[in-house]
């Protein structure tokens, strides 16, 4: 593939909940190397644009391109197979299984080849799941599980990581390591990551570009920096709570 | 109630009281709820009149149970597990698991090994019958039956309650085709097992989308179609009737256990006739077959598949984000979950010599999926104890010939069967509500393998 191809391509999706419009025409890209963020209010369709790209559900209208390859109508475990990982909104990882067996989960797409070493370097970003590797993912504390849900996402060797809502009900420490660790990963690996949240101004801090989402559609996009210095977007997402 | 809630700091004069008015209540609840079923009486006599018969003896003794043990529960038992509670918190290092229980699944395939030969030995092959068959083999069905819809319940998470279709399936093959093309038991029963697994995979294409209690209710009614058809299709089935002459199994075709035969067991060995040697036999057959039920269970349980149902088990959506596919998971679970009940439905045909619809009604799936959860999901040995319990238990009710001195020489142990059955599943579910063994081993580990023990976590999502 030639390095011009956005890795990600959202062209013109409209996702429906029965008759519900949630997207309404959303045009997204994504280049390799790139974090890429998206912000909005609650029900914008933040969510509901991740989901779509993961193919659950479809979407009704439009294209997404992964890599140049339509996965549109594509099954989700299929989507997943092409390497595309998701941690997403609310964590889901497995309660009743180890944090390692969650690991493991997130490896079985690999023929465990790489698996040890994964591991290791999943446990060398986030110390905290080496400690409890043996404990039940369920009695994690927030933050602990939303750093499994990524590591489970990383296992799979991801060429391009959804990241949806990572802050949601964690403390600003918390919040502040999970966002450097992704930097991290993003400046020593080069991992593509489209991240999605609420918390506007730490995911415009982090990111290279972002796009602001308000009623299924994108109302604004360009360089983190320019947005956060957007008067519009300092009004609608970022007064009244510097963290 | 709130007995276990209560800290175990109060006085004893206020907990004294409280008991008191705990078992009053108790007492009050029990007299209301048992004065029209129990006190009361309605039975006919020769000229078909109703006759009202009052019992108030054993209303009394009921509503006396009910007192005394809400005010033990209250005063004695509550205090005491708050107390255990608190000293098992304050331990904090996981206590090393003596010689005995590391070992205690060799320890009793031994012991099972040798039950038989024990029997005989302890009490005549003729007497032995009743420990070898009605105990032995009966148990070891419902343990293979219940570790089948472990696979299905415990490991994936997919509420069967029509369980018993396949266990049906499987008796049913085995009985026609033995019966009308002359095959073997060593012949079919890999061929019923095949068709069960057939049958689930029939049953799971439909119900791909259920959870829960849709998934439930549909699968309830799987097991009632077959049951229906099995009565319906009378060509086949001959219906309620059932099919009798079901032949027996033999010694892999070399020695035969009919009577008539040539190559009959007892006449190649010089033996005196007698029906013990092919319960003997059956005993051992049931046996291996739990055998290659656990050791499948426990190497699905290692491979990417197993692990795949426990994950399917805890977040269907986080399955697929993993790029597992959930509809093969599904159907994998169904079909090799109703291979077992297969399995163990030929087992049972050649054992019973006869079979009709009415041993495959709902009442056995509830059995079945009730030793699952009594044993605790997942998990075999606590299977394997809940099946002991609650089939040999309610086989033990009909010895306990000294209930008959209590209450009455009209009083038939067996009748309350189910009402035992229900109160031991209460008790069971308030004292360890994961079943009897809640330990799950993991099946992926770092340097040791660690017991993680059901009391870190709570149910549902952390």
């Amino acid at each position: 593939m030639n390095a011009q191809t956005p890795l990600l391509k959202v062209e013109g999706v409209e996702t429906y909940y029965g008759a519900i419009r949630a997207l309404a025409g959303v045009d997204v890209e994504v280049h390799r190397g790139e974090i890429v963020c998206l912000i909005g209010a609650n029900g914008a369709g933040k969510s509901t644009l991740m989901m779509t790209i993961c193919g659950q559900p479809q979407a009704r209208q439009g294209r997404i391109l992964f890599d140049g390859e339509d996965i549109t109508r594509v099954p989700t475990h299929l989507i997943a197979r092409k390497r595309i990982a998701q941690s997403p909104e609310g964590r889901r990882i497995f309660p009743r299984m180890t944090v390692y067996e969650n690991l493991q989960m997130g490896a079985s797409l690999d023929n465990q080849t790489y698996f040890k070493e994964d591991v290791e370097k999943i446990f060398t970003l986030f110390p905290r799941l080496k400690e409890r590797q043996a404990q039940r993912g369920g009695t994690l504390s927030g933050g602990e599980q939303q750093m499994l849900s990524i590591g489970r996402a990383l296992m799979a060797r991801p060429k391009l990581l959804l990241l949806d809502e990572p802050s949601l009900g964690l403390a600003p420490l918390i919040v502040k390591q999970i966002f450097e660790a992704i930097k991290l990963l993003n400046q020593q690996e080069g991992l593509t990551v489209f991240i999605v949240e609420q918390n506007a101004f730490a995911a415009l801090k982090l990111s290279g570009r972002g796009y602001v989402m308000v009623n299924g559609k994108v109302s604004m996009e360009g360089p983190s920096k320019e947005l956060l210095a957007n008067p519009e977007v300092r009004a609608a997402y970022l007064e009244g709570g510097h963290h | 109630m709130t007995a276990a809630a209560q800290p175990p700091r109060i006085p004893s004069d206020d907990r004294l009281k409280w008991a008191l008015r705990e078992a009053l209540f108790a007492g009050l609840i029990s007299f209301g709820m048992f004065v029209l079923y129990v006190g009361l009486e309605t039975t006919q006599n020769i000229r078909n009149q109703l006759v009202l018969n009052q019992r108030w003896g054993l209303l009394a003794i009921l509503v006396a149970i009910a007192v005394v043990g809400r005010f033990l529960i209250v005063y004695f038992i509550g205090p005491w597990f708050a107390a255990r509670k608190a000293a098992k918190a304050a331990k904090t290092e996981v206590p090393t698991q003596s010689l005995l229980r590391r070992n205690i699944g060799w320890i009793a395939l031994l012991a099972l090994l040798v039950f038989p030969m024990a029997m005989v030995w302890l009490v005549g092959p003729q007497k032995s019958l009743k420990w070898v068959d009605n105990y032995g083999v009966q148990i070891l069905i419902y343990v293979m039956l219940a570790w089948g819809l472990n696979i299905v319940v415990g490991l994936a998470g997919l509420l069967d309650l029509g369980y018993v279709a396949f266990y049906a399936v499987g008796a049913y093959s085995y009985a026609l085709l033995s019966l009308y093309f002359g095959l073997s038991f060593w012949t079919l029963l890999p061929l019923a097992g095949i068709l069960a697994a057939f049958w689930g995979i029939i049953l799971g294409f439909p119900v791909l989308r259920l959870r829960g209690d849709y998934l439930a209710v549909v699968t309830l009614a799987f097991g009632e179609i077959i049951r229906l058809v099995l009565i319906n299709w009378t060509d086949v089935t001959q219906g309620t009737f059932g099919v009798s002459g079901v032949p027996k199994a033999s010694i892999f075709g070399i020695w035969s256990f009919e009577v008539g035969a040539d190559n009959n067991f007892a006449k190649a060995f010089g033996l005196r006739q007698s029906s013990a040697y092919y319960k003997i036999f059956l005993f051992y057959v049931i046996l291996a077959m739990c055998a290659v039920t656990a050791v499948v269970t426990i190497r699905l349980r290692n491979m990417p598949i197993g692990r795949a149902w426990e994950a399917l088990r805890e977040d269907e959506i986080a399955c697929r984000s993993l790029g597992i596919n959930t509809v093969t998971t599904k159907l994998t679970a169904f079909s090799i979950g109703a291979m077992f009940g297969g399995f163990a439905g030929a087992f049972f045909a050649a054992r019973q010599g006869f079979i009709s619809p009415e041993s495959f009604t709902f009442h056995e799936s509830a059995i079945i999926l009730a030793v699952v959860v009594l044993g605790g999901m997942g998990s075999l040995f606590g299977i394997a104890v809940a099946a002991i319990v609650m089939i040999g238990g309610t086989e033990l009710l009909r010895e306990m010939h000294f209930l008959k001195t209590i209450f009455g020489p009209d009083f038939t142990p067996e009748l309350y069967r189910m009402l035992i059955f229900g109160l031991a599943m209460v008790i069971v579910m308030v004292l360890k509500p994961r079943g009897l063994v809640s330990v799950r081993n993991p099946t992926a580990f770092l340097h040791e393998r660690k017991a993680v023990s059901s009391a870190f976590t709570k149910e549902g999502h952390g």
